[in-house]
């Protein structure tokens, strides 16, 4: 191959035989390691808010709570997970399409121009006069920098976006691959075209905003605000849901070498996210007036449950993909010999596996159940409301991107890591610690605690209100739960910079680590009463009964409260 | 587009891969879907609430 | 052979489907237009829906319409909060509820089993309407008057409390219903 021309040159890598364009390899480092400086923050921040809304501890005076959520909320969600999603978009389009990356240069802009808007933003919140949330609802006011370093960052973040465009077309033009896209980089562009709907969304209405707080604008109309902002504010999270699932595809390959159980039916589920999945970004207006049921009913089901039954999808064929290459591999034996012997000490599995069933069980079980039109009313902006997203975008995003980090730090910083005893139990700490929060704020939501709330005891009120114990006791819970999620996001964040500075050196003659292609069973006949994957098929039959049950429960429940009509 | 004239001699591609593999437009879908049904339908929402009497 | 991370192998789009997923896939697809169905189904069957009924209005007339309906139906002051009205509006009737910084006022009384179309708005930011322990909630804008027909099915003293962040007071904020016999 016709390599190293001279403005872009390219290593192999040792570890996995990729060959690396160089200037890419540097922009995915600074992304990553940014976003995971970010994840310290942003956590930081998290165990302050967690240790106010424990009731026993009840930490910060008010003030300093609502500035801490306004900046959980923006750097956790916002500023970690989009940073490593820049990371993910030029790794996947660069090294694994074997291609250059397509105009470093504006690559480096996306950088300073994130890194500037995040620290903007953090320094208005930090200033203590934006303590808005970060959905900063007019009429409330920030400060102006506020939505300022909001817009920097998204514009960075679209010329991230424009960049990954950029090299898949020199990837096509060049020929450094044959055919289709790689179901990885698949996955991606299915994630930028979402996030260009999502930041021009963010674009249209953080401007006026931004006009607004100079006093360039006299009044932003509030629910056309809300409107608007949930097209920035849950695309996004469709962003995450798309680069999370690709990177269990990409893991599943990576660890297994497993083949993507139907390439058609992956690609079909992820057409099935273009065309729907955004619609869902409803689900916030629910209990807003005058939306009409049509409106509502249509959007809500992203037309149909056709995402959610896009998300089923890859809910069965990720595992599956796995189940299929493990007994390929030689466990063939019952349901779930593949399952017992799959690496559970590795912490690119582990992650990965955690973030597949907390984002199964926890955030897409219930997400599907509270974004119905009507039981929305009894679970809208109570704490349930965090009790499902941490379910997701910690459970589900965070976990799958910290997988996907233990696996570049050997490839791409060729380092080895440090503390691997660490690395071993920081998966199961995190998401354990995760998993307990997110369903005991579920439970404390049901009872109807608030979210975004100082003091459930509305303590010096002169009206008062009882909560029954059990409140409080699964407030208790899970913010325990969120301290030991805590403990492990730093243990995180340790080995990460730690590997960095002062991890082993990967040796340049270092051996191959990519799996074994799966074929030691490979003509002989796999799996069970005609199914080849009947572990996972079970595992999935497990989830689609616990969603069932659930989804009536609520619907029982709220059959109890006062009539509305 | 080279490619897909490419590919012609070849087996013909199904419509399904067509599209899949077209990613001006999927670009396109995932722009119009979300700006029909989401934006504007809910924006002529909120456009239509009457006064109050 | 081919993984994620290399290009599917040609011909891709037209291998047959594995048993697992074709089964998964019509399993999940009819749970998935059930629940279509039922959402729209419980509109009908369902005692708890919203009607979407809904006007454009400004803080100031708001805040008359309130005015108004307090004057008219005030029974006496609150017992734990003497600053605030108690207000019984006669069933059937257009209940006027407005939220603000940091207090619902004013406080309602209704009959069980009566129903009375229950209006929700703001005086200056977006709060939230969280009807407690029920567990019903709504959003309260400034701006945009929403009506909410409510039949209480249980006596009792229930609490309102804000569950939008509306400032620093946010969590003080608490307004009470009666519910009567
Ligand atoms: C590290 C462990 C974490 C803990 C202990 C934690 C804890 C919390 C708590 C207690 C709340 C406040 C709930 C409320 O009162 O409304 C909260 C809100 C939130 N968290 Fe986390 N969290 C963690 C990780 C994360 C991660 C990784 C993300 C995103 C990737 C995230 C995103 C959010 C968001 C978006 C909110 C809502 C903020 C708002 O209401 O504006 N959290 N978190
Ligand atoms: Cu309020
Ligand atoms: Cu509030």
């Amino acid at each position: 191959m016709a390599i190293t021309t001279a403005q872009s040159p390219f290593r192999i890598d040792p570890l996995t035989g990729m060959r690396i364009d160089l200037k890419a390899q540097a922009l995915v480092k600074i992304n990553a390691v940014l976003a995971v400086v970010f994840l310290l923050v942003g956590g930081a921040a998290g165990l302050l808010v967690a240790l106010t809304r424990w009731p026993a501890v009840h930490l910060l005076p008010a003030d300093l709570f609502y500035m801490a959520l306004t900046a959980h909320g923006v750097v956790a969600l916002m500023v970690w997970i989009i940073f490593f999603e820049m990371a993910v978009i030029y790794f996947c389009a660069s090294t694994v399409l074997s291609c250059r990356l397509a105009t470093p240069g504006w690559a480096w802009v996306q950088v300073v121009l994130m890194t500037v808007g995040a620290a903007i933003t953090a320094v208005a919140i930090l200033q203590g006069n934006s303590s808005v949330m970060m959905t900063s609802y007019v009429p409330m006011d920030a400060a102006p920098h506020f939505y300022l370093g909001l817009i920097l960052f998204a514009v960075g973040a679209l010329i991230g976006c424009f960049v990954f465009l950029g090299t898949l077309v020199i990837a096509k033009e060049e020929q450094t691959y044959k055919g289709s896209l790689p179901l990885t980089v698949y996955g991606c562009l299915i994630a930028v075209i979402i996030a260009i709907f999502t930041i021009a969304s963010g674009a249209i209405i953080l401007i006026p905003t931004f006009l607004w707080s100079l006093g360039l604008i006299e009044s932003i109309d509030p629910m056309m605000y809300r409107v608007i902002w949930w097209a920035f504010g849950h695309s996004s999270q469709q962003i995450n849901v798309t680069a999370h699932i690709t990177i269990w595809y990409t893991v599943a390959s990576l660890a297994f070498g497993a083949k993507p159980m139907s390439e058609k039916v992956s690609r079909t589920a992820f057409l099935l996210y273009i065309l729907f999945l955004q619609l869902g970004s409803v689900h916030h207006l629910l209990s807003d007036p005058g939306m009409s049921s049509a409106y509502k009913i249509f959007n809500t089901s992203y037309m149909m449950y056709m995402a959610v039954l896009a998300s089923m999808i890859h809910g069965l064929t990720v595992p599956g993909a796995i189940e299929v290459a493990q007994r390929r591999n030689g466990y063939n034996n019952g349901l779930f010999e593949w399952l017992r012997k799959c690496p559970w000490g590795n912490p690119v599995f582990a992650c990965t596996i955690l973030s597949i069933i907390i984002f199964g069980f926890i955030g897409g079980i219930t997400g599907v159940t509270m974004s119905v039109e009507q039981v929305n009313m009894i679970i809208h902006n109570t704490i349930y409301v965090p009790g499902h997203f941490h379910g997701t975008v910690a459970g589900g995003t965070t976990l799958a991107f910290m997988g996907l980090t233990y696996y570049l730090i050997p490839v791409l910083f060729q380092r080895e890591l440090i503390l691997p005893w660490l690395a071993k139990i920081q998966p199961w700490l995190f998401g354990i610690g995760i998993a307990v929060f997110g369903v005991a704020l579920m439970g404390a939501g049901t009872l109807g605690v608030p979210r975004r709330h100082h003091d459930m005891t509305f303590a010096g009120q002169a009206l008062s209100f009882e909560w029954p114990g059990m409140a409080y006791m699964m407030m208790a819970v899970g913010e325990i739960g969120g301290v030991v999620s805590v403990v492990g996001g730093a243990a995180f964040c340790v080995i990460v910079v730690g590997s960095i500075l002062v991890g082993k050196k990967v040796p340049a003659d270092a051996k191959c680590i990519v799996a074994p292609h799966a074929d030691r069973n490979a003509d002989k006949h796999i799996g069970m009463g005609g199914f080849e994957a009947p572990g996972t098929f079970v595992l999935a039959l497990t989830l689609f009964v616990c969603l069932v049950l659930y989804y009536f429960i609520n619907f029982k429940y709220l059959a109890t409260v006062w009539t509305l009509a | 587009m080279s490619e897909m004239k490419a590919n012609e001699t070849k087996k013909p591609l199904t419509v399904l891969q067509r599209i899949l593999d077209d990613q001006n437009f999927m670009l396109m879908l995932g722009l119009v879907m979300p700006t029909v049904f989401y934006t504007l339908w809910g924006v002529m929402e909120v456009a239509t609430i009457p006064i109050a009497p | 052979m081919a993984t994620a991370y290399t290009p599917p192998e040609e011909g891709w789009a037209t291998e047959p489907i594995e048993r697992t997923e074709i089964i998964w896939i019509v399993l999940a697809l009819s749970w998935c237009l059930f629940m279509f169905g039922w959402m729209i189904a419980w509109h009908w069957i369902g005692n708890q829906n919203m009607n979407n009924e809904a006007y454009r209005t400004t803080p100031e007339a708001y805040a008359k319409k309130v005015e108004d309906f307090t004057a008219k139906y005030t029974v006496r002051q609150d017992a734990s909060d003497p600053s605030l009205p108690v207000v019984a509006p006669p069933p059937g009737s257009d209940v006027y509820l407005a939220a603000s910084r940091w207090q619902w006022r004013p406080v309602l009384e209704f009959q069980k089993g009566k129903s009375y179309r229950v209006h929700i708005s703001s005086l200056d930011w977006q709060h939230g309407f969280a009807l407690l322990p029920e567990n019903i909630n709504f959003q309260a804008y400034p701006g945009y008057e929403q009506v909410i027909t409510m039949t209480p099915n249980k006596t009792g003293t229930f609490g309102i409390a804000c569950n939008e962040f509306c400032g620093i007071g946010h969590h003080i904020m608490l307004g009470r219903i009666y519910v009567k016999e």
